[in-house]
């Protein structure tokens, strides 16, 4: 199975090496055969389930609470401007 | 006798009775971590200064005659549960500056029980793997023999209790983490049903799975632990309203009325010969104190690791999507290549045209899988299997075996993707001197049950010689 990895790896926002690339590309497409196995399993029937816990619509009372604090956020970033999260820009001029 | 060597039970009575100060306690344990780290590398970080502060202050708490489940009680906690003011990797560099502002609802229990914390332990980075080979900080070493693995992803975790560095520890679970470490260290492990124990605050791998639950020496322990983590927490949805059980006090189960399923499809081809043994012979021994045995055929768990590997890795790129480096921690150039397949994998499973043949198709089988395990507890109360088909595997098995965490897991994928209780015990040893676990597995919530069973198994076997056998390091 062929894998787009430059495509793959430019939607997970993975920066990889050209030797990387053709690494991952064997080794996704052996992973993808790998679990062609659950073809031989008969679902045509069957409901999917995305979570086992059986509970619905858990909400919480929509009240303002203590969070952290400013200073608290931001005390783990390597990039900050007047008490906010620098980033990169966007949107070119 | 050691005080690190003590389990949590008897570190209560001591510290009650004043036979020892928890001071006395943890610094035993310290003397242990520092004099065995050189070999066995189970922890990222040891929080010495804190964790002696903490244990003044629980002598003083003692003095003062409160009573708290774990107070004054040194454990240790896998490193990817969020510690407010302490470093928290998930052994990954990504996260390898990053100090949670936060706790997580476990640690915040832990602490509010009155536990002493000594560190922060190894794992697989972000809890990808089976064996803490991917670690970026090194691998863990197994306790019973350093030239082999602790497995994982909580080896770090395992491998300290089994070395006597801590009197107990808390892992996590999506598929295997804590009980397939357990049995290849020789300790016990329990993954609770998923939504008994609070998510919040751990750093996420797969949302429909991940399972926090304790590591530790004796099923009694276990069980005291469960009573503290267990109940419904308003920052995790998933979280159960059923009440919490008073688990380590309804430890009894009459055997007699126990009946207990097996499946043949559990004792698969390529299995270790003295690891099917030594579970077979558990399993007489379960009948000849009086357990029904009755024999099951359960979808073949094969299909387990192809349902296990789409989900998982595609709500790993989901969760790992928010590592961009601009909040905290380093950006995406740090993840390592276990990290990377597993996100490209999850990516394309999920992106446009593939979703319905991968992502759908394995939530269908595992609707499959969770009505199989409904029609077994009709019949019987539990499973019991093999743990892990291998014994401990030698350090550097895993490099560059882009599914070997998911065939080392195949006898605990179905019942993780189910979210049922399980638990790993120790059962004996090889003759090369590994040890050998087993599997007690029940439907959603029976805890109670599935602790109860290991408990009488325990209790029943106690007089055998290899539970005095301790690692010699």
């Amino acid at each position: 199975m062929k894998i787009d990895v430059s495509h793959i790896a430019k939607l997970a926002n993975l920066p990889l090496s050209k030797t990387e690339k053709t690494k991952f590309e064997k080794q996704l497409g052996e992973t993808f055969e790998y679990v062609e196995g659950l073809n031989e399993v008969e679902t045509k029937n069957v409901e999917p389930k995305s979570q086992v816990t059986g509970l619905e619509n858990i909400t919480r009372d929509d009240t303002a609470k203590p969070s952290l604090s400013q200073d608290d956020a931001l005390s783990n970033t390597k990039s900050k401007h007047n008490g906010f999260f620098k980033v990169k820009a966007i949107f070119e001029e | 006798m050691k005080l690190n060597s003590l389990n949590i039970k008897e570190a209560n009575e001591g510290l009650k009775k004043k036979s020892f100060s928890s001071v006395e306690l943890t610094k035993a344990c310290l003397d242990q971590i520092r004099k065995l780290e050189g070999k066995l590398n189970a922890f990222v970080t040891v929080t010495e200064n804190e964790a002696l502060e903490q244990a003044q202050e629980a002598d003083k708490l003692i003095s003062a005659g409160q009573d708290l489940p774990l107070l004054g009680i040194p454990i240790a906690i896998k490193d990817n549960f969020s510690t407010l003011g302490i470093k928290t990797t998930a052994s990954s560099i990504v996260l390898d500056d990053y100090i949670p502002p936060y706790n997580a609802t476990v640690v915040a229990k832990l602490k509010a029980a009155g536990m002493v914390l000594l560190g922060k332990t190894n794992m697989d980075a972000w809890a990808h793997g089976s064996s803490t080979e991917t670690s970026d900080y090194g691998s863990t070493k197994n306790p019973w023999n350093i030239k082999y693995l602790p497995g994982g992803s909580s080896g770090g975790s395992a491998a300290s209790v089994a070395a006597d560095e801590v009197i107990a520890a808390i892992g996590s679970e999506t598929a295997g983490s804590i009980r397939q470490p357990a049995s290849w260290c020789g300790v016990v492990g329990l993954k609770p049903t998923y939504g008994r124990v609070s998510r919040y605050g751990v750093i996420a791998m797969g949302s429909s799975l991940d399972s926090p639950g304790p590591i530790t020496k004796t099923v009694e322990d276990s069980a005291l632990i469960l009573e503290v983590l267990a109940g419904v927490d308003e920052n995790d949805a998933t979280t159960s309203p059923l009440p919490v059980g008073n688990y380590s006090q309804k430890l009894s189960k009459n055997i007699k009325e126990l009946k207990i399923g097996i499946s043949e499809e559990y004792f698969i081809d390529g299995i270790d010969k003295e690891v099917k043994e030594m579970v077979e012979g558990a399993l007489k021994k379960f009948e000849k104190f009086g357990a029904k045995i009755e024999n099951l055929k359960l979808f073949d768990p094969k299909y387990a690791i192809d349902v296990y590997t789409i989900i998982q890795r595609s709500e790993v790129s989901s969760n790992l999507a928010r590592y961009d480096g601009i909040r905290y921690g380093n950006g995406r150039d740090y993840f390592k290549d276990e990290a990377k397949r597993r996100i490209m994998f999850g990516t394309y499973a999920l992106s446009s045209g593939y979703y319905d043949q991968y992502y759908n198709k394995a939530q269908k089988v595992r609707t499959v899988i969770i009505d199989d395990f409904k029609k077994a507890f009709e019949k019987v109360d539990v499973i019991i299997a093999p743990t892990s088909p291998s014994l401990a595997l030698p350090v550097g098995a895993t490099k560059d075996s882009a599914m070997f965490g998911e065939i080392a897991d195949v006898l605990v994928e179905p019942s993780s993707i189910a979210g049922l209780a399980g638990i790993n015990i120790p059962i004996g040893f090889s003759k090369s001197g590994l040890p050998i676990g087993m599997q007690i597995i029940g439907p959603q919530f029976s805890e109670e049950l599935v602790l109860s069973v290991a408990y009488e198994y325990e209790k029943l076997t106690q007089v055998e010689k290899w539970r005095g056998l301790k690692p010699n390091l």
